[in-house]
């Protein structure tokens, strides 16, 4: 069972606030995930589990080819989870008739665990680099790991490194507010390295617990930006060993199989720590992030089911799996 | 990087010439590698079945033109059917209205707010008087940034804070263009998923409102199989009729938009760019058929180009080419505004037709690295007039860079030739050299 405030590791001997949202609040953890990924995974799960599913049936397997496809997941991705389900049925694992989707989500779960991680915050304070490309979410994210954070009695400065996109301060400054978090920013097109340098300092000089520091969206592609990335990167570095502690690639659900050469590139920039995934309350399937587990091992720590502050959660892979595939929970 | 369908049918293919026919198994094999490489570049998998299956029609019993392998020849096909299937329809923006309404919507992030200002910037061009209407009430700050936008492109935007409902800013926002005299409105509204019935219902009110000339569904490049959901979502609520392909400036095949296309029949009439607002172009279908194809990326290699080369300095280099005072100084500029652009190998890889052979040879940086330190060992008087480099020069030079001698004297040949090379370009009719054997541009780049 994954707990929104698993979300964080480092937390130390602090209690959760009281405040801290339950569970139960708007349904738990699973029922938001189910609810956000069964729209999503209609599709999906209904050519599942319409198939009877039989191993030596070449058009079942086709279908689940298709499905897995159907989800972004790649085509390297599905051949491994074929390949895994093939095996299974080699070892007996998986007889004629024998319900498929339970096997898929183990086999999905499997393929996804080495990838399961949080995020930790031990360090004092903890550096967190945000970075992706155009319109993924990142300043959202910020806004909601910043509430986040606050829930568990961390203070927060949130640095606006976006300099470039017209408002992101604003946007930013917005969701800052709403979370009590400190505000760090500078003039339009201001040097976003320094703004990340300025956010370290102010959480030095006031003792805050964690900086998050959301920058602009950058094409890949774009050497000049990834260099600028790089620079952000050292600066921070510069001004605290061991900085960033963490450094998030944010993919949106929808992304195709571009998200794997984002994951490479932004790698090269600055190596990652995590991805958060959002924007999976769509009807988009969020496969790629299983392309990416698998071809990059880069692990998928947060993702995103929905506008609100809640809607930002923990990333589990075996209920990821499971409401991939619209099963309840286990 | 992913093969580009021409190697890979290359390999599937070989080199069979047989009978100068495609043969069913020719076919079988390409067809296979045509469904993998348009899955990879996120073409929806019901689109590329059907799509495959009008390729494979055709393809059977094509002709081999004499001048391509069968491997060149189903790319061939494989091309004109995208190229045909894209660029249908009617591509041009309906500007006609008093005034003529724009409606932009989307799902979130997919660049409709930039994508409002660069309409703006680019139908002022065309003459008219456009206006931007402010409708996204919900993300944190959208107004300012529409604002912002709407500075930038010299266009006014009619915006009525966050407080008010979307249709109702839509309404007076087409009042007080009408009262102004503004002939074309721009209106940009919130990103939504199809999955929200509250939004999409908001949607299909304030297209009842407005009643748009023109509805445009903005979809990001990078999008994978989900498009074709999104769309047929969109397409269900307020019938949209064009599509804006957005963040074409990155890497992403574009597959979608293939999709998008062939599921609904709605043409692609903009695409964009990169984030300055006139960055904003007319939609290309053989383009978008050669990057979906991933046959060689000539045109990024040329943005990445103007990315790094400094237009001063290029001016500087033409004069001193046609006086022929390019100096060793100039070799070392040009060189490092190439290696600027990224690693060789990958600068290579943008080239359509530099074969497997040059992709998968190491290309050694290091070479470059003691060309840079050789040429910085030299004073720059040697640097203008190589001529002054004599024997004694030649040995203090390699002892400064660490290079051997007859590496000195490699270099200095190579800048003789490349000397005498500028002198035929400026001294000529300003016509390329042939190109040798083996490097000839690909069929389908030839004129």
């Amino acid at each position: 069972m994954a707990d929104p405030h698993q979300m964080f590791s480092g937390l130390g001997d602090v209690t959760v606030a009281e405040e801290a949202p339950q569970d139960e609040q708007g349904g738990g953890f699973f029922r938001r995930l189910v609810d956000g990924l069964s729209k999503s995974s209609k599709a999906l799960s209904g050519q599942i589990q319409s198939i009877a599913f039989d191993p030596e049936d070449e058009a079942a397997w086709e279908q689940l080819e298709e499905a897995l496809l159907l989800a972004d997941c790649g085509v390297p991705a599905t051949v491994e989870i074929i390949g895994r389900l093939e095996r299974r049925v080699a070892a007996g694992g998986l007889t004629p008739g024998a319900d498929l989707a339970p096997a898929l989500a183990e086999e999905i779960a499997d393929l996804l665990a080495g990838a399961e991680a949080r995020i930790d915050v031990s360090h004092q304070p903890t550096v967190i680099l945000m970075v992706g490309v155009n319109g993924t979410g990142k300043t959202t994210t910020v806004g909601k790991l910043a509430e986040h954070l606050r829930r568990v009695d961390k203070s927060v400065v949130v640095a606006a490194a976006d300099t470039f996109r017209a408002a992101a301060d604003e946007q930013l400054q917005a969701w800052a507010d709403r979370a009590e978090a400190d505000f760090v920013g500078s003039a339009h097109g201001g040097d976003p390295a320094a703004v990340a340098y300025d956010g370290i300092e102010a959480a030095v000089a006031r003792g805050r617990d964690v900086v998050l520091v959301d920058t602009a969206g950058r094409l890949q592609n774009q050497v000049g930006l990834m260099d600028e990335l790089a620079k952000i990167r050292r600066v921070i570095n510069g001004r605290m060993e061991g900085a960033p502690h963490e450094t998030l690639l944010v993919i949106d659900a929808t992304t195709g199989q571009n998200g794997l050469q984002q994951a490479r590139v932004f790698s090269e920039a600055t190596p990652l720590t995590g991805i958060v995934l959002t924007k999976l309350d769509g009807t988009a399937k969020g496969g790629i992030a299983l392309a990416i587990a698998f071809e990059l091992g880069v692990p998928i720590k947060l993702i995103g089911v929905g506008e609100s502050l809640d809607d930002l959660r923990p990333f589990d892979a075996g209920s990821f799996a499971r409401a991939l595939l619209g099963l309840g929970t286990a | 990087m992913l093969d580009s369908l021409s190697d890979r049918l290359g390999s599937a293919l070989g080199d069979l010439r047989s009978s100068g026919r495609l043969s069913e198994d020719d076919i079988n094999a390409a067809m296979r590698e045509i469904r993998l490489a348009l899955l990879e570049a996120d073409v929806n998998f019901d689109v590329v079945k059907s799509f495959v299956a009008t390729v494979k029609e055709r393809a059977l019993g094509a002709e081999v033109s004499e001048s391509l392998t069968p491997g060149q020849e189903v790319v061939k096909i494989v091309h004109d059917e995208l190229t045909k299937l894209m660029g249908e329809g009617n591509t041009k923006l309906e500007l006609n209205g008093s005034p003529a309404v724009i409606l932009v919507c989307g799902l979130q992030g997919s660049g409709k707010t930039t994508t409002c200002g660069k309409l703006a910037k680019l139908i002022e061009k065309q003459g008219k008087r456009p206006a931007l209407i402010a409708c996204d009430v919900y993300r944190p700050a959208a107004i300012a940034q529409l604002v912002t936008v709407g500075a930038q492109a010299g266009v006014p935007v009619y915006e009525h804070g966050t407080e008010m409902n979307p249709v109702e800013i839509a309404r007076r926002g087409i009042q007080q263009a009408k009262e102004e005299g503004r002939d074309v409105v721009i209106v940009d509204t919130a990103g939504r998923l199809t999955v929200d019935k509250d939004l999409m219902d908001e949607l299909v009110r304030i297209r009842n409102e407005v009643k748009p000339t023109d509805t445009l569904l903005v979809l990001d490049a990078m999008t994978g199989q989900d498009a074709v959901n999104t769309a047929q979502n969109f397409q269900a609520a307020i019938d949209f009729s064009g599509l804006i392909l957005t963040k074409l400036d990155g890497d992403a095949r574009g597959g979608a938009a293939l999709s998008v296309r062939a599921i609904t029949g709605v043409p692609i009439k903009v695409i964009t760019t990169g984030e300055k607002l006139d960055q904003i172009e007319e939609f290309h279908p053989d383009r978008l058929a050669s990057r979906i194809l991933g046959m060689g990326d000539v045109l990024s290699l040329i943005e990445r180009a103007e990315q790094f080369v400094d237009k001063d300095k290029a001016e500087e280099l033409e004069r001193k080419m046609r006086k022929n005072e390019f100096g060793l100084d100039d070799m070392l500029d040009q060189l490092r505004s190439i290696r600027k652009m990224g690693s060789l190998t990958s600068v290579l890889g943008m080239l359509p037709g530099v074969g497997k052979q040059l992709k998968n040879a190491k290309v050694d940086e290091g070479q470059l690295d003691r060309v840079e330190a050789i040429i910085l060992s030299m004073t720059p008087a040697e640097r203008s007039n190589p001529k002054l480099i004599n024997g004694s020069r030649r040995v203090r030079i390699a002892a400064g860079s660490g290079v051997s001698v007859t590496e000195v004297n490699a270099l200095l040949k190579q800048y003789e030739q490349m000397k005498k090379m500028m002198k035929t370009f400026a001294g000529g009719k300003g016509k390329m050299p042939k190109l040798p054997k083996g490097m000839e541009l690909p069929p389908e780049l030839q004129g």
